[in-house]
């Protein structure tokens, strides 16, 4: 329900957003070439992405999670319907005996960090006393109304109404701030008003997060600092990465120039390759364990196939004319490896190691979720075990924030160093 | 002897249907020193076929290949190549593709320099010399694709339709330069083109190839070549020669494509 509710919101801010920035902003906007083509719908390099969307997409995010989580970064205007805090009452009708009194319930509601005690209440007249009783917020309690009546449940008193309203037992009714449900034992049980927003341990406020992230910057997580951590976890990826491309680059170079190596090694690779990494990772903690090298090996793994077939490819890619004409200038064969061949798949070889980092990067985490001393996975894993759920999206944005950036450097590489990339 | 002896070349090799194709029957051809003949023939006759034989990028099934008075087994810098196009290596700059050769050679770096320097001149690119080779236009690539072949100093030019990709203006231009080039190097060239006025402007000797089986049909020695040196090519079409010998080449081409035609239609 909440969840619709989060989709409606958020569809309601792209779609304003949109006529508002489109319709109204960027008609004053300065006009390049590219604004001027008319063929836009269908003309992929007419599309460009909108700057000022990005920004919003970002800021909409942040404003949904902060509404939804009470955040204290949003004016209180903004928060979505919080979940009831305060004094609740509701009066019961006891039946006992063919006599009928009413009693009145008085339920302090709390916040979770001040725990309250239930007010002392006048217990009143009849057979059937005034009660209290208190609950922390997001939380439901049952009320033994009967605890202090004169006749009680297990002398035959029954509680057949609440506010007036008649209720039998597993039925509900409907008072101010909450609803009582009568037990299949016939206790009024009491649920406070939720509200909309999501409790902490399900989704931290933003900033809550952001204090949490100090607090493991400072003082580290499980004997480990922050960066221990991520270090682990990118030092697996670089050298489990670095010996996949060690091994799979001159594989994918003997499968692409030799008929033999071709035919040796095309059935491994084609079975290994879509095998996902994941799949490995009972059989290496089997034989290797969860230690270094058990990780790096996985690792290995996933990058050795990546890179051998990206090689391969870049070999078999290569222009024969370029071939021809380099032997018949005069080249001889390990010239023609070197001057040809090899700058000839680098810019496959670039592709090839950026899905790898990817996918060791991806394989690394999982890896560590499952068993792990450190590692970001690990962080995450240990975090959730303790309903952590601040550092669990701390991880995750970290674990985010780090792959785009290994993507991100591999790309500057890749136009640093191969900039003939798609020009042949 | 010295020059180029095609000695009854055959190529033949098998299908994986059984049938077998005879891309070349008993090509035979003698060329001598600094002579330029180009080659024509529709689709499908076996002139590239014949041109990796020469590079040596083909094994002929029988036959003998001379060159100097050595026989010819696989490529080697004496036959340099100029391909149509994406010969180039991209991950080097323009004086770097012209000095390939020379660098293979592991001549000096101030001898290499002088070459490349000098070949740049005279196709005009000294300008472009620090250029990747994919920033310059299709007519500048095939001007170092030219000079690269040159740097090598071979004995042999093959071109393998080395104008073709170019658009008509470019390409009349780099028909002057290949005429200058041919002149002043005195190489012996075979030009592979679809371009009939390209054959006649540029061939010393034009020799026309007929399909099924791969063979020379016709054989013709002209005059336009040695008059387009130095000249504008426009004048050397006006030629009272240039037209008849065009209409009647174009003709025999042309009936050949028929004949394919014919044939692929009766054999389905």
């Amino acid at each position: 329900m909440t969840g619709l509710f989060v989709l409606f919101i958020y569809v309601g801010i792209f779609v304003g957003s949109f006529f508002v920035v489109t319709k109204v902003i960027d008609r004053a906007t300065a006009k390049d070439f590219t604004s001027l083509k008319t063929v836009t719908f269908g003309d992929e390099s007419a599309v460009r992405p909108n700057r000022i969307a990005g920004v919003l997409s970002i800021l909409t995010i942040f404003l949904i999670w902060g509404m939804f989580t009470g955040s204290s970064l949003l004016p209180k205007f903004l928060h979505a319907p919080g979940p009831f805090v305060g004094t609740l009452e509701f009066t019961y009708t006891a039946e006992a005996d063919g006599q009928r009194d009413d009693g009145t319930v008085t339920v302090v509601i709390y916040p979770r960090d001040s725990e309250t005690e239930a007010p002392e209440v006048d217990p009143g007249d009849g057979f059937a006393k005034n009660d209290s009783s208190a609950i922390a917020k997001w939380r439901t309690g049952l009320v033994r109304v009967d605890a202090n009546d004169e006749i009680k449940k297990k002398d035959g008193a029954e509680v057949v109404a609440i506010n007036g309203q008649p209720i039998a037992r597993g039925e509900t009714v409907k008072i101010e701030n909450g609803t009582v449900t009568l037990s299949d034992k016939g206790t009024p049980n009491l649920a406070p008003y939720r509200g909309w927003q999501m409790e902490p341990l399900y989704l931290p406020a933003p900033e809550t997060v952001w204090s949490r992230t100090l607090q493991v910057v400072s003082e580290g997580f499980r004997s480990f600092t922050l960066w221990e951590h991520l270090g682990y976890s990118l030092f697996r990826v670089i050298a489990g990465f670095l010996l996949g491309a060690l091994v799979g680059i001159p594989l994918g170079y003997a499968m692409g120039l030799s008929d033999w190596f071709r035919g040796w090694f095309d059935p491994i690779v084609e079975f290994m390759r879509p095998v996902p990494p994941l799949a490995l990772i009972p059989l290496v903690i089997i034989w290797f364990g969860i230690g270094e090298t058990g990780k790096i090996i996985l690792l290995f793994l996933a990058a050795l196939w990546i890179m051998a077939i990206a090689s391969r490819s870049g070999v078999s890619g290569v222009n024969i004319s370029k071939v021809h004409a380099a032997y018949s200038l005069g080249a001889s064969k390990w010239q023609i490896m070197r001057h040809v061949i090899v700058p000839n798949s680098l810019p496959e070889i670039f592709t090839g190691a950026r899905v790898a980092m990817g996918v060791c990067w991806g394989t690394v985490v999982a890896a560590e979720l499952v068993a792990a001393e450190q590692g970001a996975g690990m962080m995450i894993m240990v975090a959730s075990r303790f309903q952590n759920t601040d550092i669990v999206i701390l991880g995750i944005i970290l674990i985010g924030v780090i792959g785009f950036g290994i993507d991100m450097l591999m790309r500057w590489a890749e136009r640093l160093l191969v900039p003939w990339k798609g020009k042949a | 002897m010295s020059g180029l002896s095609l000695q009854d070349i055959s190529m033949r090799f098998d299908l994986p249907n059984g049938s077998a194709v005879q891309a070349l029957e008993n090509v035979s051809l003698d060329l001598k020193p600094g002579e330029l003949m180009s080659v024509l023939g529709p689709s499908g006759c076996g002139k590239t076929t014949l041109l990796n034989i020469v590079a040596g990028f083909l094994a002929q099934t029988s036959g003998k290949l001379v060159l100097n008075d050595h026989e010819i087994h696989g490529p080697d810098a004496e036959r340099g190549m100029v391909f149509q196009k994406g010969a180039l290596f991209e991950w080097m700059s323009v004086r770097d593709n012209v000095g390939f050769g020379p660098s293979m050679k592991g001549m000096p770096r101030g001898e290499k320099a002088k070459i490349v320097d000098h070949l740049l001149d005279v196709v005009g690119l000294q300008d472009f010399k620090e250029k990747a080779v994919y920033e310059l236009s299709g007519g500048m690539q095939q001007r170092v694709a030219l000079a690269r072949c040159l740097a090598n100093d071979p004995d042999v030019i093959l071109m393998d339709e080395p104008l073709g990709a170019l658009d008509a203006l470019t390409r009349e231009k780099m028909q002057s330069l290949v005429l200058k080039l041919w002149k002043e190097t005195g190489k012996t060239i075979i030009l592979i083109t679809h371009s009939v006025e390209e054959a006649l402007l540029l061939g010393e000797r034009l020799i026309v190839m007929a399909p099924r089986p791969g063979r020379i049909h016709k054989e013709y020695r002209l005059p336009f070549a040695e008059l387009g040196v130095g000249a504008d090519l426009r004048e050397v079409k006006k030629h009272p020669e240039f037209g008849p010998k065009r209409d009647e080449i174009l003709a025999m081409i042309w009936d050949m494509e028929e004949e394919i035609m014919g044939r692929t239609e009766e054999a389905s």
